[in-house]
């Protein structure tokens, strides 16, 4: 990501912090204190930064899985049922062949979470390519579809008899994988911070190997920038609208490796604190690109772990801020992008020549530098 | 009306757009004024309607300094201007788009009537032909844009300005648009006429201004002056509006097809031989459009009916990617939507249609892009079709349209082809460029290279092809010698026989 690029975002962030200061005078408490409290507690050592980066794992996740889908075009609203889905996939592996040896478990469950969620996600995909039906509303509907299915499962085949929480039985012990706390000196291992975390370093890196370094991410980019002109080039858009969904749905599954491999070890219903959703907020901060994305994931995790002690220390402001600051976040994200087409706009208007006052819109597009 | 400008300079942030423009527009007469893309000729022309303001220099209207800051001001003094782009509501009848903005009557009822009544009258007396009444949506380009015409008459502009009026007008249109314009300088109103297209300034004006680089180079009474003369200032050298080629020498065919119907293409049949221009002439919107994308592989097979073979071999079940891995290139007619990723690279781009397979991808199963390879390939491609700003790392979006169409045959000739299907090769392409971009055309075909050329502009298809092929409605209405037929001839088979 070009250090200009981050400009934008680092913008939005600083506004959105100012008017956040504004909500909390007028409530009555210092801006001061609050964000004091904040940060201080988000990053503080150990319990600060170890549940900052735990919170931020499935961020990463979520924020890479609609990243991807927006570079080929596609939005992903559904990375949420396919979390899901992919949790309980996850599970249940776990718990299936929970005698398997761990080195042949971890990767089975971590296999089963990648696929549950690609299927899932290859099910609006295959329905756009095949019938042309927005994504937008088959991925809302089977998050419906997802959450209704894996409770159901939970509740009436999977839940051990007696317990009164929506869960199902524990995973093979062989199953877990290590919390960081056991490598990093001073970092306690009751701290859920887990090999997921470096999983999402590691998939963000591939991801950016994927779009820009093969033909596939190629064919991706080129799919969601001119579906047209792609298709002139020789790519099918059907297959790539799968492909990327699937991909995009597989990125998502991995939260399951996060929660079910790393954190409580069993499927619990209804865990998800709307990752899926906030991975869209994630994708748009961080640009649709993965460095990016890992940022905006980490502030989103700052806010998160922050809110606790606002809570808790301040005389009126409840942790309710948090909200407010990552709408406001997202508020100026969106207002950026309006500020970045009037300023195209006005170039245009200035160097196209052909373009009218009422084109300047479309002279952007066509601004030219090179004479012939 | 006698309109001036003196001393008119206009910049654009870093771009001088209008450099101590003096242009003197006599009254009663139609004055071009000719340009490359870029040259400033528009610019000019909405400061003198009030769109842009001089930065510093006047405007005088009959050897009166005028202020004029807004198109309003501009209407209030006589002078109207016709874009290239109609504005125009096209649910509307013709006399509420002419009113639209000057409404008659008392500030709350609305008299059409008089109105139309008014319009009528105007419509006679300058022979426009447009009934009052008419919506817009039923009516041809060329009705709307007597509308937009009307529309200035109406609110009394002595002096008309217009912006490219040709660019969307059939032969035919032109020949009556002319008329019109003639009829409107007998009657006493001036015309300035903004074009960049030669044969048409010497037809329709009395005077011509050339316009480089923001500035002024020459302005010239027509009847002195000729195309060659004019190209020259237009682009600062000696331009060869004709590029020369030698009869071709045909071999083997290599495309050929048989009563293929796709969409509105009803049932067409010919070949193109290597070594060999096939030229497809037609109004645009008979079939070109289909006929090319179907040979391209960019139509659904379930439409298409017919065979077409290449070399010998059935092309039906071979998508897009196979036909350009056995040699067919395809310069798309629209550039921003088939052609290029305008966010995209210069680099990338250059790749695009090859990008999956070496030397653009390699390593094992040919994941990885090679960025070293596609980089020499972007420089291949940059080098040989003179892009500029010569920058692989620029998005395509940053190149004028010009560069970006040579961007695109480079990428194209890099194939290298077998068969080139190549649509609109210059629109919207400047005098010097479409010099090359013919040249190498030319070059293709000697290689032995079988071109099939899809154009709107009658002239480049003349030049260029030595076969041509006039589609009408969907079929082929005729096949022509260029080099023996008349433009008359060629229109009459474009417009199916009628007049």
């Amino acid at each position: 990501m070009k250090l200009r690029e981050l400009l934008f975002p680092l913008m939005a962030v600083v506004c959105a912090f100012t008017v956040g200061a504004i909500v909390v005078l007028i409530i009555g408490d210092s801006p001061l204190q609050v964000y004091g409290l904040l940060l201080g507690s988000a990053l503080s050592w150990p319990d600060g930064i170890g549940y900052t980066l735990f919170f931020a794992t499935p961020l990463i996740f979520t924020g890479l899985a609609v990243a991807v889908a927006l570079r080929g075009g596609l939005l992903n609203i559904g990375a949420e049922g396919q979390l899901y889905v992919a949790a309980f996939a996850t599970a249940w592996v776990g718990i299936t062949f929970a005698g398997l040896p761990s080195f042949l478990l971890v990767p089975l469950c971590c296999l089963a979470a990648v696929v549950a969620g690609a299927v899932w996600a290859a099910i609006p995909g295959v329905l756009k390519a095949r019938f042309g039906s927005h994504e937008v509303i088959n991925t809302i509907m089977l998050n419906f579809v997802a959450i209704a299915l894996v409770g159901y499962l939970t509740q009436y085949d999977y839940r051990v008899a007696g317990d009164p929480i929506m869960e199902t039985a524990e995973i093979g012990g062989t199953a877990h994988i290590a919390r960081l706390g056991r490598f990093i000196p001073g970092l306690p291992e009751r701290i859920p911070l887990n090999v997921a975390f470096l999983l999402a370093l590691v998939a963000s890196w591939l991801v950016y190997v994927l779009l820009w370094k093969t033909k596939w991410g190629y064919e991706i980019r080129a799919t969601g920038q001119n579906p047209a002109a792609a298709e002139y080039g020789g790519i099918s858009i059907r297959r790539q609208i799968v492909v990327t969904m699937a991909i995009s749905g597989a990125l998502a599954g991995m939260v399951g490796i996060n929660e079910v491999l790393g954190y409580r070890y069993r499927y619990y219903d209804g865990f998800s604190d709307n990752y899926g959703f906030t991975g869209i907020a994630v994708a748009l901060l961080g640009r649709n690109h993965p460095a990016g994305v890992v940022l905006a994931a980490l502030l989103f995790a700052v806010l998160q772990r922050g809110g606790v002690p606002v809570d808790a220390f301040t005389q009126l402001v409840s942790k309710d801020i948090v909200q407010i600051l990552q709408a406001l976040v997202i508020l100026f994200v969106a207002a950026e992008a309006m500020f970045r087409w009037r300023q195209k706009a006005t170039v245009g208007r200035g160097k196209g020549e052909e373009g009218t006052r009422q084109q300047a819109p479309i002279a952007g597009q066509q601004a030219s530098v090179g004479k012939i | 009306m006698k309109l001036e400008l003196r001393n008119v300079t206009k910049r654009f942030g870093a771009v001088l757009a209008n450099d101590h423009l003096n242009i003197t527009v006599d009254s009663g007469t139609i004055h071009a004024i000719v340009g490359e893309n870029g040259a400033g000729k528009s610019t000019a022309m909405r400061i003198a309607y009030g769109f842009y303001t001089a930065d510093s220099g006047d405007i005088l209207l009959n050897d009166e300094v005028r202020e004029i800051r807004a198109p309003r001001d501009a209407i209030a003094l006589g002078i109207g201007m016709v874009h290239q782009h109609f504005m125009l509501v096209r649910p509307m009848t013709v006399t509420e788009n002419i009113v639209l903005g000057a409404e008659p009557g008392s500030a709350v009822a609305l008299d059409l009537r008089k109105a139309a009544a008014d319009i009528r009258s105007l419509s006679e007396e300058f022979r426009l032909t447009v009934d009052p009444d008419a919506t817009i949506e039923t009516l041809s380009v060329g009705q709307q844009q007597r509308v937009e015409l009307l529309k200035a008459l109406y609110r009394r502009a002595e002096l008309l300005i217009l912006d490219e009026p040709t660019a969307v007008l059939t032969p035919l249109e032109v020949e009556e648009f002319f008329s019109i314009l003639r009829r409107m300088r007998s009657q006493g109103k001036t015309v300035v006429i903004i074009t960049h297209k030669l044969s048409e300034v010497l037809a329709i004006s009395d005077r011509v201004t050339v316009m480089r680089d923001g500035r002024v180079v020459g302005t010239v009474n027509t009847r002195e002056t000729n195309a060659a003369e004019l190209a020259r200032l237009m682009v600062g050298r000696e331009v060869l509006l004709r590029v020369a080629k030698s009869p071709a020498s045909p071999g083997r065919d290599v495309l050929t097809v048989r009563n293929l119907s796709v969409q509105r293409v009803q049932g067409v049949s010919f070949d193109v031989r290597a070594g060999e221009i096939v030229g497809i002439a037609g109004v645009e919107g008979n079939g070109q459009t289909e006929l090319i994308e179907a040979l391209a592989g960019l139509l659904p097979e379930s439409q298409v009916t017919g065979t077409i073979s290449f070399s010998g071999r059935d092309l039906r079940a071979v998508d897009a990617r196979r036909r350009r891995e056995i040699g067919i290139a395809h310069v798309p007619e629209d550039r921003h939507r088939r052609g290029l990723l305008l966010e995209f690279s210069l680099a990338e781009n250059s790749i695009l249609g090859v990008h999956y397979r070496p030397p653009a991808a390699s390593g094992a199963g040919a994941i990885l892009l090679d960025q070293k390879a596609i980089d020499r390939r972007a420089d291949l491609v940059i080098r040989e079709f003179d892009v500029r700003p010569p920058d692989p790392a620029l998005p395509a979006r940053a190149l004028s349209g010009g560069n970006q169409q040579k961007l695109i045959i480079g990428r194209e000739f890099e194939l290298p082809p077998v068969l080139l299907l190549i649509s609109q090769p210059t629109r919207g392409v400047d005098i010097g460029a479409i010099e090359f971009i013919h040249r190498k055309i030319i070059a293709m075909r000697d290689a032995g290279c079988a071109v099939l050329l899809v154009s709107a502009e009658l002239e480049e298809v003349t030049a260029l092809a030595d076969r041509l092929l006039v589609l009408h409605n969907g079929r082929i209405a005729g096949e022509v010698d260029p080099s023996l037929t008349t433009a008359e001839e060629i229109g009459l088979l474009m417009t199916g026989g009628r007049h």
